[in-house]
């Protein structure tokens, strides 16, 4: 369904630095789907991060800066877009709380705010699509990211349009709201524990009866796709804008077996 | 208690190869959540209830002086006694002296996380007084020699095998042949050996869910009526409770009460909820004589006005950790102090410092789960943050990983050259993962690939290619 005005709204698309660097793909997906919901995309060429590492490390005084320079990156566009739950989450969430009782960026942190949205919930709620023409004959099962679920409400909109791929079965995993012991550097930190966590999650996965495993976020999305790959499975892992916008020619996140 | 949270990382991975803790730990998944969840959407007025529980405990801490006082005058007007503790070593001073000058031999004791703060038994022992648990989890761990892996279950570490092994090592006077496989065999026999003690004690220490400011009452819930017999037939009854404990009036402590139960153990209530206010009146049929307050600050006055005031909203009830996946991971133990999950990774840095409790709030994968689960809304992650934010500003984490996040911030900061540096390593990364597409080693990721494979960059960068693309449109058309 097209935008109803009659200038195409304008869309900053925040890439991330782990789809910018690992898997393209996933950003000309969200470009395909953006542009086909009627928006017009734009890739500022000054974005990075969106601060996640430094900010969960403590570090604030880099984050703020990383934040300023987002920020004035994508001050311009009717909506920023990122194909991520988590540094959606960031965006909107935490960088205003960042810049609270700061004079010169309180407001501008806020009104950034408001124009930021996931990609999924993006397409499902502000552009009112009601389905995509993908098509893909497999059985997949979805990840609920964390930040994604609990910070910004998202649980039905990619399952509303994973249902109007034609082709695609979806099967359920139990625990699909569960963490997946990704937890950017905690994943590292913590090795151990987080093996404990991507090992129950990647048994509910294998569980489900699917052969392939889709989220939105690309961290969660490596950690259970390595723990997979390392197990020896052959379930194939995808970014959701992947398979809704039909382009899955790639080869799988962590490949194929 | 000693502090062990600074081996976090030892005692995690011990946790993990632990066998039979693993198994226990799968009855806290299956155990809490669900019951949970379904007490929780039987009440449509749940998220209602959690902002009034919120507003309640706010308000109060922001008069906790007002109403500490007004308690303890309402304490004092029911014939009671409210000793003030300032730390650990001052709440276990009064105890000892009202034990010494009172001739007590054996205390017994009503489950109490306070206890376990101020190292009571410990100190008790020392003293020559005999403490005994009433409470089935802490009484199991007191015979074992442990401590409590859980706010409200301490004994959740343990498997029914390891309990049955532990009553036939101890009740040597019951016949070695009995039956004592069901939790219910289990249960009568720790029952039958309570019932004696409680008759022995001279003194009964409980905790409190709540201190009421406008009765001067003290309010405790248990399932197993352990409470009521422990503050009810000795001579005297110790409460020890710490100051954010307080509550302006009953209305108050019911509101709260809803909440407590339905996100503890999924019941509507506990199955005993006794209010006591001083001690035996003229008339009364029963009760102690003498009724005292040990009211513990330990540390929590001054986390009034900073970033963790809002943590002395909790109200203990477990939910935090029972949803929390590092706690289902390696257990309560493994925190190394009193409190564990996702509440103690707050808490215990407030109490003990955050150079000894620092790896707790690092321990987190922040999956906002326990924040989501918090009847008392208290913003969990958040909290952990700022501590990282304070180990950060005093530098106590790692030199490798500030370096490493300083240079990373570097780069982030200055997108040419980020780009630039990205447009070179990332081809090349990808080359080198191979027709596989993923690393099973690769040097500086071996916190990565010690479980997991490390998926391959696709290609060229994302921006490189944009550029790219966007650099041929504007070529002119011939
Ligand atoms: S922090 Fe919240 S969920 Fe955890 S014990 Fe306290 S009140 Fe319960």
């Amino acid at each position: 369904m097209q935008h109803q005005s009659t200038k195409r709204p304008t869309v900053g698309l925040f890439v991330t630095c782990l789809v910018d660097l690992f898997r393209p793909s996933v950003g000309f997906a969200a470009v395909k789907l953006i542009e086909e919901a009627g928006c017009t995309v734009d890739v500022p060429m000054t974005q990075t991060c969106c601060g996640q590492p430094a900010y969960n490390s403590g570090d604030r005084e880099d984050t703020r800066e990383i934040a300023k320079a987002t920020i004035a990156a994508f001050e311009e566009f009717d909506y920023v877009v990122a194909p991520s739950g988590s540094c959606t989450g960031m965006l909107k969430k935490h960088y205003p709380a960042l810049f609270a009782g700061d004079p010169a960026w309180e407001s501008r942190a806020a009104e950034f705010s408001k124009k930021v949205h996931e990609l999924v919930s993006f397409l499902a709620d502000e552009m009112k699509v009601e389905g995509v023409t993908a098509k893909l004959t497999a059985t997949a099962t979805y990840h609920d990211s964390c930040s994604g679920l609990r910070e910004l409400g998202i649980h039905d909109q990619p399952r509303k349009l994973l249902a109007s791929v034609e082709g695609l079965k979806i099967a359920e995993m139990q625990e699909a709201d569960v963490c997946c012991g990704f937890g950017g550097t905690f994943c590292v930190k913590y090795s151990d524990i987080s093996n404990a966590i991507v090992t129950k999650k990647t048994a509910n996965i294998e569980t489900a009866g699917a052969d392939m495993l889709l989220a939105g976020d690309l961290g969660c999305l490596m950690n259970m796709a390595g723990k997979l790959k390392r197990d020896g499975s052959s379930i194939e892992v995808r970014h959701v804008a992947e398979v809704l916008a039909g382009m899955t020619d790639q080869p799988p996140i962590g490949g194929a077996n | 208690m000693q502090i062990r949270s600074p081996e976090f990382k030892a005692n995690s991975v011990k946790a993990l190869s632990d066998a039979q803790l693993q198994k226990a730990l799968g009855n806290v998944r299956a155990g809490f959540i669900d019951k949970r969840k379904k007490a929780v959407d039987a009440l449509p007025e749940f998220d209602a209830l959690r902002e009034n529980g919120k507003a309640i405990k706010d308000h109060t801490l922001a008069n906790l002086d007002l109403y500490l006082e007004n308690y303890e005058a309402q304490v004092k007007a029911a014939g009671g006694h409210v000793h003030w503790a300032e730390t650990a070593e001052d709440a276990r001073r009064i105890i000892l002296d009202l034990c010494a000058s009172r001739g007590v031999k054996t205390v017994t004791k009503g489950k109490s996380m306070i206890s376990e703060e101020i190292a009571l038994n410990d100190a008790l022992e020392a003293a020559g007084v005999r403490p005994v648990e009433t409470d089935l989890g802490e009484y199991i761990i007191q015979l074992r020699g442990e401590h409590p892996s859980h706010i409200i279950a301490p004994a959740v570490h343990l498997n029914k095998e390891q309990i049955e092994a532990d009553f036939r090592r101890v009740h040597t006077h019951l016949p070695a042949d009995r039956e004592l496989v069901e939790h219910e065999k289990l249960l009568t026999e720790a029952r039958a050996v309570l019932r004696e003690q409680y008759f022995k004690a001279d003194l009964g220490i409980t905790g409190a869910n709540f201190l009421v400011a406008e009765t001067g009452s003290s309010i405790i819930v248990t399932n197993e009526g352990n409470g009521d017999l422990t503050q009810i037939l000795p001579r005297i009854h110790v409460v020890v409770a710490s100051i954010e404990k307080v509550v302006p009036t009953l209305e108050d402590a019911a509101q709260i009460l809803r909440l407590l139960a339905r996100s503890a153990t999924g019941q509507d209530m506990s199955v005993y909820t006794t209010i006591s206010t001083g001690g035996r009146r003229e008339g009364d049929p029963d009760g102690p004589d003498e009724y005292h307050v040990v009211l513990l600050d330990n540390g929590r006055s001054s986390m009034l006005g900073t970033e963790f005031q809002e943590m002395l909203r909790c109200i203990r009830c477990g939910a935090c950790m029972n949803h929390c996946p590092v706690y289902h991971a390696v257990g309560g133990h493994a925190y190394g102090w009193v409190y564990p999950g996702p509440m103690g990774a707050v808490l215990t840095p407030s109490l003990i410092g955050v150079d000894k409790g620092g790896h707790l709030p690092n321990a987190s994968t922040f999956c906002g789960r326990c924040e989501s689960v918090c009847p008392m809304k208290i913003p969990l992650p958040k909290m952990m943050r700022h501590w990282r934010e304070r180990e950060f500003e005093r530098g106590l984490n790692p030199a490798a990983a500030r370096y490493g996040l300083k240079a990373w911030a570097f780069f982030a900061r200055r997108p040419s050259l980020y780009r630039f540096f990205a447009s070179l390593g990332i081809p090349v990364l990808s080359a080198a993962g191979g027709a596989k597409h993923r690393f099973s080693w690769l040097p500086f990721a071996g916190g990565w690939t010690k479980y997991r494979e490390l998926p391959a960059p696709e290609g060229r960068t994302f921006l490189q290619q944009w550029a790219q693309r966007e650099a041929k449109k504007q070529e002119p058309v011939r």
